[in-house]
């Protein structure tokens, strides 16, 4: 028997070689995976990964939620101001206390000296928060002093409340402007035809105009929580 | 002779598939479109009284599936010289998610699991619009936060969309008034149309929808907000069953602070075309090319 020579030596150590090498590849590729599985399970899927108390737990649907009507009537008289002869018109609900009883104003105020000076109300509308531009402001620079039942610009011009928004207009001039457009404000109806338009005190309060914070309704349901649990499945199955 | 023959072979496949189609249609009657899935032949293509068929048919499994006999299905089409486009108020949107649920209750998603076509970004006044420092689980006690603003994102109604585009079977598609809509009955759910847009607005069903009988809105549209089985796309469509009609989507209506716009794009005189000349416009990802439909606007 031949005695093997020193390159076939170097050679069958390599292919000795060469199975472990791959084999410790694999291992690796096999524990690099795993890692990355489980690194992602904590960062993305955890339900513990949610902080306490943030929401999306839970899904919400529309008829869970009270206070906002989804289903909100039209003003009567779209339908006919998209087809009928008033085309094109915009209508307006009702200033927004018309039903509060203080009006007509005039039922006590016909009877009462009138007292220009700014002070603190006290037998009547106590209730009424004055936040509006400059400190300085005061009742009578819109509500017109002989005819309480009317708006006074100050051009001298009486209008209505129905007509409130040219009052707001003197000088919220760009606002009213949108307004107009239909770019500023809420409208409801038909982008085509008949919509109505809201006064700016159906919205802002005039005596302190900035808008308040709401209340948001629930937020999305997270992807953890999204699944239906196993037991809801297993009601369901029946039925499919 | 060749062609003479192969001629004779289209006639004989295509008049056996039409028989069979028309034996297994009279036979079964409920499986809607089936013929026209065979004959590889798409809604849009079927004549008028065909496709009153089928929007019959259609009523009919929601009858027997919800139980309830008052839900029309409608195809009603494009009106002419109708581009639409929406517009959104930066500066007003409160984050109130009023159009989430109103646009959930409109459209028929499921509500669980839940589906929502609109989401509404919480976004810090420090980082400006950037997306993947956004929120869209907040949920103080009041909105806005002062150190907030809001920015929901729906479809965006693309002039190049890019989810029609992947569609290996076009099932969706742009329409003449611009809406981009999604035929549920040739969607496979393949959900290649999900990882091509870049706004998230795509949406699928994982399982068979789920929404109680008397919450389903009965007013709905083939490509809009119809009752979606289980394992198909879904998306926004600017309430194509409502604005075709020239009613305002659901969402415009809702809004407490008057921050949506919506209107014809082609109307000079009309809103749209006035906020993009008077004001500050911008479009979501521009850098794209999708081109939206879907402009976001400051007013003040």
């Amino acid at each position: 028997m031949e005695r093997p020579t020193g390159s076939d030596l170097v050679n069958s150590d390599q292919e000795k070689l060469l199975p472990g090498s791959s084999s410790l590849a694999i291992l690796l590729i096999v524990f690099l995976s795993i890692s990355m599985l489980i690194l992602f399970s904590i960062v993305r899927g955890g339900v513990g990964h949610v902080a306490e108390g943030d929401g999306g737990r839970q899904a919400f649907g529309p008829a869970e939620i009270s206070g906002v009507e989804f289903d909100g009537e039209l003003l009567p008289g779209i339908e006919e101001a998209t087809t009928g002869p008033d085309q094109g018109e915009f209508l307006v609900p009702p200033p927004p206390w018309s039903e509060s009883g203080y009006f007509p104003c005039t039922e006590c105020h016909a009877d009462l000296d009138l007292n220009p000076e700014p002070r603190v109300l006290e037998e009547m509308h106590d209730d009424i928060e004055l936040n509006h531009g400059p400190s300085d402001r005061w009742c009578l620079d819109c509500h017109n002093p002989d005819d309480r039942d009317v708006l006074r610009l100050i051009n001298g011009r009486l209008i209505t409340f129905d007509e409130s928004y040219l009052l707001c207009g003197q000088c919220h001039g760009t606002i009213f402007r949108d307004w107009r457009q239909g770019i500023h404000g809420r409208r409801q109806g038909y982008w085509n035809g008949g919509k109505s338009y809201l006064l700016c005190a159906h919205c802002h309060d005039p005596h302190a105009p900035a808008f308040h914070a709401i209340t948001p309704l629930p937020p999305p349901v997270r992807p953890q929580f999204l699944a239906r649990t196993a037991q809801e499945e297993a009601q369901e199955a029946p039925h499919e | 002779m060749s062609e003479k023959s192969f001629d004779r072979r289209t006639l004989l496949v295509s008049a056996g598939l039409s028989t069979m189609a028309g034996i297994s249609a009279a036979a079964s009657g409920k499986s809607t479109g089936w013929v026209e899935r065979l004959l590889k032949r798409r809604f849009v293509e079927l004549s008028d009284a065909r496709r009153e068929e089928i929007l019959t048919e259609l009523e009919e499994a929601c009858r027997v599936k919800y139980g309830r006999d008052d839900i029309t299905v409608t195809d009603t089409p494009a009106l002419d010289g109708v581009e639409f486009a929406y517009g959104l108020d930066l500066s007003r949107c409160v984050g109130c998610r009023r159009c989430v649920y109103s646009c959930v209750h409109e459209n028929n998603q499921s509500r669980d699991p839940q589906i929502q076509w609109i989401r509404v970004l919480e976004m810090k006044k420090d980082h400006g619009i950037d997306f993947a420092e956004s929120n869209v689980y907040y949920d103080p006690d009041e909105v806005p936060e002062p150190d907030s603003f809001y920015v929901p994102v729906a479809c965006q109604q693309c002039r190049q969309p890019a989810c029609t585009k992947v569609c290996p079977v076009k099932a969706t598609w742009q329409e003449p008034d611009g809406i981009v809509v999604i035929d549920s009955d040739w969607c496979l759910g393949c959900r290649c149309c999900m990882s091509a847009c870049p706004y998230g607005a795509r949406h699928f069903n994982w399982t068979e929808p789920r929404i109680a009988t008397e919450e389903i809105n009965p007013d709905t549209h083939i490509f809009g907000n119809r009752l979606r089985p289980n394992g198909v796309v879904e998306k926004c469509t600017f309430c194509i069953h409502r604005t075709r009609k020239g009613r305002y989507p659901a969402c415009v209506e809702i809004c407490p602070v008057g921050a949506r716009k919506f209107g014809n794009l082609l109307d000079e005189a009309g809103e749209m075309r006035y906020l993009m000349r008077e004001k500050r416009v911008f479009v979501l990802k521009e850098e794209l090319n999708t081109r939206p439909r879907f402009y976001y606007f400051y007013a003040t």
